[in-house]
């Protein structure tokens, strides 16, 4: 039971990761980014890479997909989405998908349909209480996911360029009357998302090692159900929405039915936006004119 | 001196020719009004004035130097401050961060003198500093409107219907404020519906019609002219 607990958080932190990079990019560029699952896959392979191709220890690997990610995101944004700034959110849509098939295809075309045994990154112990094991990977995943969360929530209330970006996310007219960069903080945006994507990736990768072209699709889908069940646009929402979904799919898993455990956590996705569209934290819309 | 220089100014939306061929000047020191129906395109003209908009045809000239093709983020810089129609502040964020934001070109060590000379003019919004700005009524969000264009301190400050929805009470402090900032040294350009109490701060004001300018002239001439009362003054 407590070890259903720990692995559905540790699991719904990895969501919670990666539903941030959808809430962060949805809140400010107002598109639904179906391409981020695939930049998790991408992360991946690049600390896959680092540490058994190149041999790089474990932090140096990170930094390196968290540093590739970061720009493959802004590259994304700048060549695919920013002609389509305009246009209508259909066509942003199916570029998004587009853009999603582009990752996948050319991982595989890199790396082969062939599942490669991600290696092990985190060489601490694993840590024993009383009767129950906690793996040092649920331990670092926890960690990171709380280090991310407030960083962000810091970083957004507190800093200039972080009440720039909930400017430009509510009305970008006028944060560029006040002198802000709109491209420049979308760009920032995408960057942030494809960073923390690749952290998801490098997290998800040590909990279940195996690492394909498809890894990021079914963590991206679900991350995007975690961040429109916790209210999409809200940060504490992604953090909730995502810890719950990890929780509901790993009870789902153990007590009612390992086949049925995704059709559980979309059944509760369901009910949540039926008692209440905008999601658990989502926030209403009130606009006064 | 010319402060503010437009001439021949073409904007369209799509096909929709809303801009024909416009020309006015605001000089150093004046409050200049345009007034006109609704739809006559005065919010447009701002709009493309401040960079939101770019236009077909035409030149704007800031202190001699061309605005066209700087982007719209760099103009506030400039000494060029809009205060939009319907205000537009950030409904989320709380009234300092609204203010921080109209500082946003500025230099942080500045930032927190010109908040208190903003909350010695505007003492109410002192009192609801940390509130959400949603939450503020009508008249305390033009105020913040307002606080927030000046916090770039502007050499012209543009104030698109600053009036609108207001009790008439808060119109009179809204126009009086209009006139110490330009005493206090602020260029003024001003659109608004309420022409009698535009015209009447106004040194100088344009009359403008589907696009076009028809008349202009100082205040009290056009709160004079018979064709400017019958249209905007109700006889
Ligand atoms: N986004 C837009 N798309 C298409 N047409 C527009 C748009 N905005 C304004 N227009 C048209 O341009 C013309 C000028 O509009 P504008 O908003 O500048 O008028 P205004 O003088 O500010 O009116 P009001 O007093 O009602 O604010 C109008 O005919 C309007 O319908
Ligand atoms: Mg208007």
């Amino acid at each position: 039971m407590l070890t259903y607990l720990i692995n559905g958080i540790s699991l719904g932190s990895v969501y919670a990761i990666i539903a941030l990079g959808y809430t962060m990019v949805y809140g400010i560029a107002k598109m639904l980014n179906f391409a981020h699952g695939d930049v998790i896959m991408v992360g991946g392979y690049m600390a896959f890479c680092a540490t058994s191709y190149l041999g790089w220890p474990a932090i140096p690997s990170v930094l390196f997909s968290v540093l590739v990610c970061t720009v493959l995101g802004i590259v994304i944004e700048r060549l695919a989405y920013k002609p389509l700034r305009n246009a209508s959110s259909l066509a942003v849509l199916i570029t998004a998908i587009g853009v999603s098939y582009f990752l996948q295809n050319t991982a595989l075309l890199i790396w082969s349909s062939n599942p490669k045994a991600f290696p092990n990154l985190v060489s601490l112990p694993n840590l024993s209480v009383g009767s129950i094991q906690i793996s040092s990977v649920a331990m670092v995943t926890v960690a990171a996911c709380i280090i991310i969360m407030v960083g962000l929530t810091l970083f957004t209330d507190k800093t200039k360029m972080g009440k720039a970006m909930r400017a430009v996310s509510e009305d970008k007219g006028a944060a560029q009357l006040m002198g802000i960069n709109v491209n420049g903080t979308i760009s920032l945006t995408f960057a942030i998302g494809s960073g923390l994507a690749a952290i998801a990736g490098v997290l998800l990768c040590s909990a279940y090692p195996t690492l394909m072209p498809t890894t990021g699709a079914m963590p991206g889908i679900k991350a995007f159900t975690a961040a429109v069940f916790g209210g999409i646009g809200s940060i504490p929402g992604a953090m909730l929405g995502g810890i719950l979904l990890g929780l509901i799919e790993i009870f789902g898993k153990a007590y009612i039915s390992t086949q049925l455990s995704d059709a559980i956590v979309f059944a509760v996705l369901i009910i949540v936006l039926i008692v209440k569209p905008t999601g658990l934290l989502g926030k209403k819309v009130n606009e006064k004119v | 001196m010319s402060m503010l220089s437009v001439e021949n100014l073409h904007v369209y939306y799509g096909s929709i020719h809303a801009i024909k061929g416009i020309s006015f000047e605001v000089n150093e020191g004046e409050i200049v009004t345009l007034i006109g129906a609704n739809g006559a395109g005065k919010s447009t003209t701002l709009n493309t004035v401040a960079g939101l908009l770019k236009p077909k045809n035409g030149s704007v000239q800031f202190e001699e130097n061309s605005l066209l093709g700087i982007p719209v983020h760099k103009i506030v810089g400039k000494g060029m401050a809009l205060c939009p129609e319907g205000r537009r502040i950030f409904l989320q964020l709380t009234v300092q961060e609204n203010l921080e934001m109209g500082a946003y070109s500025r230099p942080g060590s500045e930032i927190e003198a010109s908040i208190e000379e903003i909350y010695q003019r505007f003492p109410r919004l002192k009192e609801r500093h940390k509130q959400i700005a949603g939450t503020l009524s009508g008249g305390e969000q033009q105020m913040l409107a307002m606080g927030r264009a000046l916090m770039s301190k502007p050499k012209l400050m543009m104030l698109d219907e600053p009036s609108m929805g207001l009790a008439p009470i808060l119109v009179e402090q809204i126009f009086d404020i209009i006139k110490e900032l330009n005493e206090a040294g602020t260029t003024i350009l001003l659109v608004e519906q309420n022409a009698q109490m535009a015209l009447s701060v106004a040194h100088r004001g344009y009359v403008l019609e589907t696009g076009r300018i028809v008349t202009t002239g100082t205040g009290a001439e056009l709160l004079e002219d018979d064709a400017v009362r019958k249209a905007y003054l109700g006889g």
